[in-house]
């Protein structure tokens, strides 16, 4: 038994991922137990949640104990309502606030009694009143805390240019790779004339997805890129940089496509039409799925260790994890080229000057 | 679908527009231009910077290209100049080579001249001797041996004169 707990932990340590529970590892568990619990527990993972706790253990008289610290909760219900997620206690409590009762049944607020009582429907979805929850979570908080990292090392990049025009320090990282985006997305997608304009968006974009992905394979157990809302929100920002920068020529070539009879260009119209709005949802939905799948297979792989409870298991999954998480860091880096890369292509479809040659 | 849409927060959604896009406009304020544009004015250095490297090479050659005329030039000159040179020195020795020949034959005529005089007076002298050596010849001869006298010298004197004639 002390075996298995040692072995386990140095894979965890080595895995440098926290976030199984050792308390686990004092149970004696049936097989089922613990491939529900694992499963559970990745789909738990991949969720945001309203405290930064970066590891969970059960003392030995069976009381959780939580590694992290609260963020505040800002609900919208009737007036704004504002206190710490430490009143939820890991959502083993009710938070009375002004007379109002909430409660986190899957790590959603919603509004209770005093009991906290959750009446769920045939669906087992819950029918309690969902205030809208405007919250520092943990992702708007890793969201924030990467911003004012990106913030801090670029602006100070920008003023080591004031003294010397060559790069220093990070900077000497850092300015390839603003000159790739430039040279090698920007300008041969969008135009020498008009790429200036996109860049700012171009490289924060690269450099958000790049950071926050990278963070996600760390132990601090952050995925803010597999929520559908930021890929949403991304997509939408180049939706509408898209659409609120394009000129006549683009406008023209989706309503009426020049070079066609008129029955096609009426028929064209709506496909073309469709297909702006199904570029940023590709981008959103690829963005998305990429980081989701990374996150559920590394997962799985490392909850192997706990479901082979014998030599082998534990090798073949730290093998099978550790290559994959090389995967992911590829991953990481593609998929933050893969949105500049496309948002910077339609960017150029809408700047596009007219050709006479279709 | 259904649990993507149940996942949905308009929450995060929210925050995350709203940081994303302030963290954009903050870093293109404060990173992104001003990185660019140092990149931009490095990157415009560096091509003026390689221009006149272009240029000065040129130059270079254009310089190159006047010395070695100029070399040329000189070299031409001096072939002109040494070959005067040579036509100067060999006129004088032609000259030179003349007058003492003019010289030399001016002489050598005098000399002739001279030697022609003197071998006349010389043959003259001779005659002159000869003529008294045969007289004293003769006349001892006559007073010994011959009569006739006046006869006698007459013979004498008209051998010699076939004598000297020939």
């Amino acid at each position: 038994m002390q075996n298995i707990i040692s072995r386990k932990t140095i894979c965890l340590l080595f895995l440098m991922v926290t976030t199984f529970s050792f308390a686990k590892e004092e149970k004696h568990e049936g097989e089922g137990d613990i491939k529900t619990e694992i499963k559970e527990y990745i789909s738990h993972h991949l969720l945001d949640s309203h405290d930064f706790s970066l590891f969970s253990y059960t003392t030995d008289s069976g009381e959780h104990k939580y590694i992290g610290f609260p963020l505040p909760v800002i609900l919208w219900d009737n007036g704004l309502k504002v206190f710490s997620s430490s009143q939820f206690h890991h959502g083993e409590s009710v938070a009375e606030v002004d007379g109002d009762y909430y409660t986190l049944y899957h790590n959603k607020v919603y509004k209770t009694d005093a009991e906290g009582t959750i009446t769920l429907d045939d669906h087992h979805h819950p029918t309690n009143v969902k205030p809208i929850d405007f919250s520092v979570t943990k992702n708007v908080f890793t969201i924030f805390l990467v911003g004012l990292l990106m913030f801090f090392v670029f602006s100070r990049m920008a003023k080591k240019y004031k003294t010397n025009s060559l790069p220093k320090g990070i900077g000497r990282g850092l300015e390839p790779i603003i000159l790739y985006i430039r040279d090698d997305i920007a300008v041969p997608n969008i135009g020498e004339k008009k790429y200036k304009k996109y860049m700012p968006y171009l490289l924060t974009v690269f450099f958000f997805i790049w950071i926050i992905n990278l963070l996600g394979l760390t132990p601090l157990g952050v995925n803010v890129t597999n929520n559908i809302a930021v890929t949403l929100a991304l997509a939408l920002i180049t939706y509408f940089l898209t659409t609120f920068t394009a000129n006549k020529n683009y406008w023209g070539h989706i309503f009426w496509m020049p070079g066609v009879p008129w029955p096609m260009k009426i028929i064209l119209a709506p496909i073309e039409l469709l297909g702006t709005i199904i570029k940023p949802f590709s981008l959103m939905i690829r963005l998305y799925a990429n980081i989701t799948a990374g996150h559920i297979v590394l997962m799985s792989i490392i909850g192997l260790m706990f479901i082979f409870k014998n030599w082998i298991g534990s090798p073949l999954s730290f093998g099978l994890a550790f290559a994959l998480s090389l995967l992911e860091l590829l991953v990481a880096a593609l998929q933050a080229y893969i949105f500049t890369m496309l948002s910077a292509l339609y960017f150029g479809m809408a700047v596009e000057e007219h050709h006479d040659d279709h | 679908m259904e649990k993507l849409i149940n996942e949905f927060s308009i929450g995060l959604f929210f925050w995350q527009l709203v940081l994303f896009i302030g963290l954009v406009l903050l870093l293109r304020k404060f990173a992104w231009k001003p990185i660019l544009d140092a990149v931009e004015k490095r990157e415009g250095g560096i091509k003026d910077a390689l221009d006149a490297a272009e240029k000065a090479k040129l130059d270079m050659t254009n310089l190159q290209a006047d010395n070695e005329k100029l070399l040329k030039e000189a070299r031409a000159e001096r072939e002109a100049m040494l070959k005067e040179a040579r036509d100067i020195k060999n006129k004088m020795i032609e000259d030179a080579k003349g007058e003492a020949q003019e010289q030399a034959n001016k002489m050598i005529e005098q000399a002739q001249a001279a030697i022609e005089s003197e071998k006349k007076s010389a043959m003259a002298e001779l005659k002159n001797h000869v003529a008294g050596l045969s007289l004293e010849i003769a006349e001892k001869v006559v007073r010994t041996e011959l009569s006739n006298k006046d006869k006698q010298l007459e013979l004498v004197e008209s051998m010699l004169a076939e004598k000297t004639s020939k």
